[in-house]
This record gives structure tokens, sequence and C-alpha cells, in this order.
């Protein structure tokens, strides 16, 4: 089972990660997996389980284009992001980087923060203790980014970009 | 086919008309990577896509904006790396001190009407100023885009903003760019394209200071027609114009007769208010640059303001041209000059203090009075520390009282 993390409307990558712990700026022994919401939300950057599921509000990843952002949640393996909207550059970024991100407007109004939650990416679903729901599908080029683990690997696969 | 500004320079890349929604692969102009990213957008090149050398040196330029000079060794390293892959690869490369990379672009010219320049950083809407699609990306995108010399996009929708008017005593772009975020909100342009029209007049600093915030509407550029004072510095395609017929998906009017100064109050860019409503607010430093209000004209206000004058008690202003060429015209005249005598402290041209790694960080509590772009909570030093956003004018008025004070109010 994995754990609910729910956050507001517009959180910004500042939050995510402040520029100040981007990789060019931190030591050899430092990684930026141990500085996601270090200062927005503490206990995230302490507790987070691989396979977790980030729920937010609108406009999630809005701001600076700053990839560790979401790299930073990658690395330490969160199971997806499910809000009603994201900003774009993060969005893009997030597939990129193979991070299962979901657009629905009504799960933010029925998961609470510390929910137990399994993420049914096989079948686009979100199942809690008592309901199952139903994930918007993403556009095929994207869920086929997401599938093959990111874009890198979809160029080196495809030896071609989406749509060309 | 009667298309948008963003439809035209796509659909001359594409080689054939596109229409908003359609995903395209085409070759960027331009390719920008600065310090802060540069060294794992050489790494995702090399190690994870496999490719030892950039498509063509030709589309790559690299700029040390970020963190210039190095401020600890982890940083000095990262540079050395760059310095190295731009020697290898044959790549463009601008050093410490000539400026923030949105500033050099136009400057030199890298950036003209009708191109597209990719940057790895979100404020690449810059380039919209001089008629380009200026968009900002991750590193993997950029890594991509060096070692296969092309990029993907979703062709966007485009807003357009109609502006009646000019600007009133005391207010500019900034208020204008301020007012935008507030009409329309930090998720209001989101993947669209926002064409700016009735600012034919509006000289190319202006211009810049509002695309440099396209991305605080979400948007994807934000795009000027090559008019005006870009259509005198600058070659303008002949396949670039406003079309009449051209179809968009929002027009929002703004009346500049009613536009007051505007600021952004801590912790959003769209928490925007008219300044009367802040007024008297204590500052503790004034900061006066980035690529929104960096420039000479931006530097030239707050001198015009501040001569004679002393900054309050206990207030500090730091003063970070957008670039080298900005701050010697400032050096030319008598404005640096009168921004030192009053107190004011200069850093190295490029982005200084905005995100809050060095020159200027900010300290627990501290209250800071920015020229820039992003105000989000702890950006440019402690989570308990505030940042209000506002023009040059409002920032020198500012630095004179010691508190959040309309310049209108400031006698000669």
């Amino acid at each position: 089972m994995a754990k609910v993390w729910k956050f507001g409307t517009d959180v910004d990558t500042d939050q995510i990660v402040p520029g100040r712990y981007a990789p060019y700026m931190l030591k050899e022994n430092q990684d930026v997996k141990d500085y996601a919401f270090i200062e927005a939300r503490p206990d995230f950057a302490q507790n987070a389980q691989p396979g977790d599921v980030i729920v937010a509000g609108k406009n999630f990843g809005c701001g600076s284009s700053r990839e560790y952002a979401p790299e930073a949640l990658r690395r330490r393996q969160i199971g997806g992001i499910i809000a009603p909207s994201f900003a774009r550059i993060f969005f893009r970024n997030a597939i990129n980087l193979g991070i299962p991100v979901f657009e629905s407007s009504e799960i933010v109004e029925l998961v609470a923060d510390g929910d137990e939650v399994t993420l049914d990416l096989e079948n686009g679903r979100l199942l809690t203790t008592n309901e199952t729901y139903q994930l918007p599908p993403l556009p095929d080029f994207a869920a086929d980014i997401i599938k093959v683990g990111g874009i890198t690997k979809y160029v080196k696969e495809n030896g071609r970009f989406p749509g060309e | 086919m009667a298309q948008t500004l963003a439809e035209q320079i796509l659909s001359h890349a594409a080689g054939r008309a596109v229409a908003p929604g359609e995903l395209i692969t085409v070759r960027p102009d331009v390719i920008m990577a600065h310090d802060s990213l540069s060294p794992t957008i050489i790494k995702i090149m090399r190690e994870r896509l496999g490719q030892q050398h950039v498509a063509d040196p030709d589309q790559c330029v690299l700029v040390m904006d970020h963190v210039a000079p190095a401020s600890n060794v982890a940083t000095a390293n990262s540079q050395n790396i760059i310095r190295a892959f731009s020697r290898e690869e044959e790549v463009r490369l601008f050093e410490v001190g000539r400026g923030i990379c949105h500033q050099v672009l136009v400057e030199e010219q890298l950036a003209r009407p009708g191109r597209i320049v990719i940057g790895s950083d979100s404020h690449s809407t810059s380039y919209g100023a001089v008629g380009a699609f200026g968009t900002g990306m991750g590193s993997t995108d950029i890594a991509l885009a060096m070692g296969t010399g092309k990029v993907w996009f979703r062709v966007p929708e485009s807003i357009k903003v109609n502006v009646d008017g000019r600007f009133r005593p005391g207010v500019d772009a900034k208020d204008l760019a301020l007012k935008l975020a507030r009409v329309m909100g930090i998720g209001g342009a989101t993947y669209a394209s926002v064409e700016y029209h009735g600012l034919e007049w509006l000289p190319l600093p202006g211009r810049q200071t509002m695309s440099s915030m396209a991305i605080e509407l979400g948007a994807k550029a934000g795009i000027f027609p090559p008019d005006g004072e870009v259509a005198e510095r600058f070659i303008v395609p002949e396949w670039l114009f406003i079309d009449p017929d051209a179809t968009y998906a929002q027009t929002i009017t703004i009346n500049l007769d009613e536009l007051e100064p505007q600021i952004a109050v801590p912790h959003s860019v769209d928490d925007v208010v008219d300044l009367g409503e802040v007024v008297g607010q204590d500052v503790d430093v004034v900061f006066l640059g980035t690529c929104t209000n960096g420039r000479y004209e931006d530097l030239r206000i707050v001198a015009d303001l501040l001569q004679g004058k002393q900054l309050a008690p206990g207030m500090r202003m730091l003063v970070t041209p957008a670039s080298r060429q900005e701050l010697q015209k400032a050096i030319a005249d008598d404005t640096l000059n009168t921004l030192l005598e009053a107190g004011g402290t200069l850093t190295t041209p490029g982005c200084g203090p905005c995100m809050g790694r060095h020159q200027g960080t900010l300290g627990e509590g501290d209250v800071c009075l920015s020229t820039g772009n992003r105000n989000f909570k702890g950006r440019m030093g402690h989570p308990t520390s505030q940042i209000y956003l506002a023009s040059p004018a409002v920032a020198a008025a500012t630095a004179l009282t010691g508190k959040i004070t309309d310049p209108r109010e400031i006698k000669g």
C-alpha cells in the first residue's frame, strides 16, 4: 500500500526543490532526492517511501523549468502524481522522466493526506480503502513515453521523437 | 491561411502550415543552456542518450549567469566542466560577467524575429520580445535537442492581449506585466502562446520585461509583433506579420488609462494589488536587476529618483545589471555613479540573488522589494523571507524611504 501526500494549489518548483539545493550547488556526496520539499514540507523529505502518491490541487509544478524538481521525485521513486492540472513545463519534464502523471479534477477532492492507496498503473486506476477510481488516460504519445521509461529511452528505441 | 505569430514561426520551421494541437518535430535555431544545468545536460546527452557530440555546434550556446562568478567549489568545478565541453564541441560560451542568457541572446541577435529559441530556463519566453518563439524546457529536452539537433512541440493555441492607451506617469511595462498576472492568474495562459497587440510604440526593454513574465502566466511563449523598435534593429522575415484574420483562443483587453502602479505580494506572482494597498510596509533590501528589469533603462529610472539623495538608514540596494553592455551604458553617463553615491552596491551582471543562491541571499524574516519576476516562498533565501515584486520606480522610492512607497510621491 502506498501513502498519499496531499498538497495545495499552485505548488511551484521552488517548493519542490529550492534553487540552493540544485545538483549544481551540491557536494559530491549529496543527492537532490534528499531535498524534495525540504523546506515546504520537511516530513516528505524524511519519510516519503517508494510508491507513495502525490495528490495536489491545480497547476502543480508551476514556476521554474528546473527538471531536478521532478527528478528528485523520480529518485524518491514516487508512484505517481495526480492533480486537476499541471504547469506545462513540469508536466512535460515528468513525462520525459517516465513519472506517471494524471490529470483528474475529482481525485483531489476524494483523498486525504496520509490515506493508504494502491496506484494500478496497468489499468489506470487508483484504489482507496473503499473505492476504485478510473484515472483519465494520457494522450497515447505521452503514455508511450512513460511506458518505455522516459523520452531518452523512447528516442533511442524508436530513433525519432513523438510526432516525427 | 490566417495564422498567429506562433503558428507562423512553427509552420516556417516545419516546412508546412501547422495548427494548434498538432505534434511537430523541428530544428530549433538556437539551443541555450546556462551554467546551472549544463553539467546535467552534458551528462544526459553523453551518458543516457549516448551521443558524445552535439549535432550542430552552431545551434548551441552556453551562458554563465546563474551563479556568476562561482560561489563555492561545487559550482566552480561545474563551470570548468562546461568550459571543457565548449572547447571540445566548439560551442559558443558566454563567460562569467557577460550577463543573463536572456539579455545576451537578444544583444547578440541570436534571438531574432521568426526564430525558434529553446532554453534551459523558463524565462526563455523573453525572446518573444524580438518576435522569436522562445520557450523554456527541462534538461532532458535540451540534451536531446543538442544531441539530435531537433525538438518536438505541440503547436500551442494563441491568446491575444490587446492593450489600449499609453502608460501614465510613474507607470511602466512592469506594472502592465503584473496587471496581466493579476487578470489571467499563474495558470491563465497554460500551454498557450500569448501575443501582445497595441504596443508598437513600446521600446524593446519594455517588451523584454513583459515577455520575460509570460511564463508567470503559465504560457509556452509570449510573442511581440516584430514592429516598432524591433523592426528598426532586426531583420524581419516577410512571412512574419500580424494577420487580422488569425484565430485566437481568447482575447484580453487592458486599458493603460486605468493602470495604476502594481505590486505582487508574497508569495505568488499573481497575488497582485494596486501599490496603494501596501505602501508603508517596511523593507530591508531592494533588488534592482534580473532579465525582467536589469537593463540600462531600468537603472536610469532609479538614478533619476535617487539623484542627490541617500538610501534610507539601514536600507541596502543591490544593483545587478542584466549584462556587461547594460552596465557599460550605465557607467558611460552618471547612472551607475548616482546609484553608488546614493548607497547602492553593484554585483556581477547575471541572475544575482534572484534564486537565493548568492550575492544577496535573504535571511530569516528579511523583506525584499525586487524588480524580478518571482516571489515564491523561500525563492531568494530563508522560507520566512518575503519578496514583493514591483517596477524600478517603486524600487527607487522604496530604497529612499525604507518602506514600500509610491514613486509619484517622491519630489525632485
